[in-house]
C-alpha cells in the first residue's frame, strides 16, 4: 500500500492517502462509526482567520471531514448554515425526528454508512423509536417502519434521491394526507435534497472507520461526534 | 428580479406559497444562494476556471434530466466555455444517463445489495476538445451522481493525475454534491407548488 505522509505536497506525486490497517463497517449500524479522509485536511496552523471563520463551529477544526472541506471555505461556510437551518430550525414545520429521518433513510438508500448512524442515532433519539430505525438500516428503505407517516416520508426521500428524480405530486398527495402543511412537506424537501449533497462528500473524500476501531477523538482528533455529517 | 436562482427558475413571487415554504427557513433559503455563488459563480474560481464549473453544471443536470436547471447552466456554458465545449458536454451528458444510485457497495455485509452501475469514459476526440481536467472532471462527476457508493481513493488520484489540486478536488466534489441538492430542490419545490394547500382549496 502507500507510504505516502499526510501532508503531502502538490508536486508529490500522490495527494492520496489510503488507510489500509483501518477496519471498515460490515454493515448499516446505529453505533458511531469513525471517518477517515483520503485527501490531507487543513492542520490547524494552515488555517486563517478565514478558515476558522468557515468552519462556523470551532471545534469542528479537529474533525478531518471540515478541516479538508475548509480548503474552499465559501463553500463549506454555506453548505455548513444550509444545514443547520434545515436541521435545526425548530420554528414550525416538520418535528425533527422526521427531517432526521429523512437524512437517514436517504444515506441508506445511496450506501453511505457513516451518514446513516449519525442520522439514524438522531432519529432514535428523537423520535424514541429506535427498533423501528434499526430495522430501516437493517432491511433498507422498502421496509415497513411501522408508521403511516414515517414510510411516507421515506417514501419521498427516496424517490427525491433517486436518478433521474423521481418524486412528484403523488408523493406530495401521500404527505398530505397525513396532514402535513406546506411547510412541512418543504421540510421533507430540504431533508432529503441535502442528504444527497452530505452523503457524495462523505462516500468519495474518505472511509467510514468500523465502530469498534473508531480512533479515540483526543488522541488523533480524527473521530467525528454525533452532530456531523 | 430576485437574484435567487431557485426562485427565479420557479417564478417564486413574494408571498406566493412557495415563497412561504421557502421564508420558512431564511437561511437555508440565502446559503443555498451563496453556495451557488461559492460553486458557480465564484468572484475568485481559484484552481476550478468558471468555464469547468458551468460544463460541469449543464452535465450534471443534464445526467438528472433536470430540464429548468439544464436550460439555465447551458446558457452559462455557452457564454463561458463556448458553444463547442457546452454542445460537446450536453450530448454526453445525454448519452451517459442511467438510473442511480447504483454500484458496488464497500461493506461486506452489503455485498448481496450491490449493482452493477455504469461508467463513463470520455472518448479521445471529446478529450481533445474538452481537455484532460475537464475530461476527468466530467468522469468524475458522473462517477458522483450515479454511483457515489463506489468513489474510492483512485478515482481522486484520476483527477490528480489530470493536474487537480487537493484544493481544486474539495472544490469539484462540492460543486457536483451541491448541484445534487440544488437539482432536487428544484424539482421537489416544483412538485409541491402543483399541490399547495391553496391549490387545494
Amino acid at each position: 500500500m502507500n507510504a505516502v505522509p499526510e501532508n503531502t505536497v502538490a508536486t508529490a506525486p500522490d495527494l492520496v492517502t489510503e488507510h489500509p490497517d483501518s477496519r471498515r463497517p460490515e454493515h448499516f449500524t446505529r453505533s458511531t462509526v469513525g471517518w477517515l479522509p483520503w485527501l490531507a485536511p487543513l492542520t490547524e496552523d494552515e488555517l486563517t482567520p478565514r478558515h476558522r471563520e468557515a468552519l462556523v463551529e470551532e471545534s469542528r477544526a479537529r474533525m478531518p471531514y471540515f478541516a479538508l472541506l475548509v480548503r474552499d471555505p465559501d463553500a463549506l461556510e454555506a453548505r455548513t448554515r444550509t444545514d443547520f437551518d434545515i436541521f435545526h430550525n425548530t420554528e414550525g414545520g416538520l418535528p425533527r425526528a422526521e427531517r432526521e429521518l429523512a437524512a437517514a433513510a436517504v444515506s441508506r438508500f445511496n450506501g453511505c454508512v457513516f451518514c446513516a448512524s449519525v442520522h439514524a442515532r438522531l432519529a432514535a433519539r428523537f423520535s424514541s423509536r429506535g427498533e423501528d430505525v434499526d430495522r430501516l438500516l437493517a432491511e433498507g428503505v422498502d421496509t415497513d417502519t411501522g408508521d403511516r407517516l414515517w414510510n411516507a416520508v421515506v417514501r419521498a426521500a427516496v424517490a427525491l434521491s433517486r436518478t433521474p428524480v423521481e418524486f412528484g405530486p403523488e408523493h406530495v398527495d401521500e404527505l398530505r394526507a397525513h396532514g402535513l402543511s406546506d411547510i412541512e412537506i418543504g421540510d421533507v424537501i430540504n431533508s432529503a435534497s441535502f442528504f444527497n449533497w452530505a452523503n457524495r462528500l462523505m462516500l468519495s473524500l474518505g472511509e467510514p472507520v468500523h465502530p469498534h476501531d473508531r480512533p479515540g477523538r483526543t488522541a488523533s482528533g480524527r473521530a467525528t461526534p454525533e452532530g456531523d455529517r | 428580479m430576485t437574484d435567487d436562482l431557485v426562485d427565479r427558475l420557479l417564478d417564486i413571487t413574494p408571498g406566493s406559497p412557495l415563497d412561504r415554504v421557502r421564508a420558512a427557513r431564511p437561511e437555508a433559503r440565502a446559503n443555498a444562494r451563496l453556495s451557488h455563488r461559492a460553486l458557480i459563480e465564484p468572484a475568485d474560481p481559484g484552481g476550478v476556471p468558471h468555464a469547468t464549473r458551468a460544463l460541469i453544471a449543464v452535465f450534471v443536470a443534464t445526467l438528472h434530466e433536470a430540464s429548468r436547471l439544464g436550460d439555465h447552466y447551458e446558457g452559462l456554458a455557452r457564454e463561458r466555455a463556448g458553444d463547442d465545449a457546452a454542445n460537446t458536454v450536453v450530448a454526453l451528458g445525454e448519452w451517459a444517463r442511467a438510473h442511480g444510485p447504483a454500484g458496488r457497495h464497500r461493506e461486506d455485509g452489503l455485498v448481496d445489495e450491490s449493482t452493477d452501475g455504469p461508467t463513463l469514459t470520455v472518448s479521445d476526440p471529446e478529450r481533445a476538445l474538452l481537455g484532460e481536467a475537464v475530461a476527468t472532471a466530467l468522469e468524475h462527476a458522473h462517477l458522483l451522481v450515479l454511483r457515489p457508493r463506489e468513489a474510492g481513493p483512485d478515482d481522486l488520484r484520476a483527477l490528480a493525475a489530470a493536474g487537480w489540486t487537493t484544493t481544486d478536488i474539495v472544490t469539484l466534489s462540492q460543486l457536483v454534491s451541491f448541484l445534487a441538492f440544488q437539482i432536487r430542490l428544484v424539482h421537489g419545490l416544483e412538485a409541491l407548488s402543483t399541490r399547495t394547500e391553496d391549490a387545494r382549496s
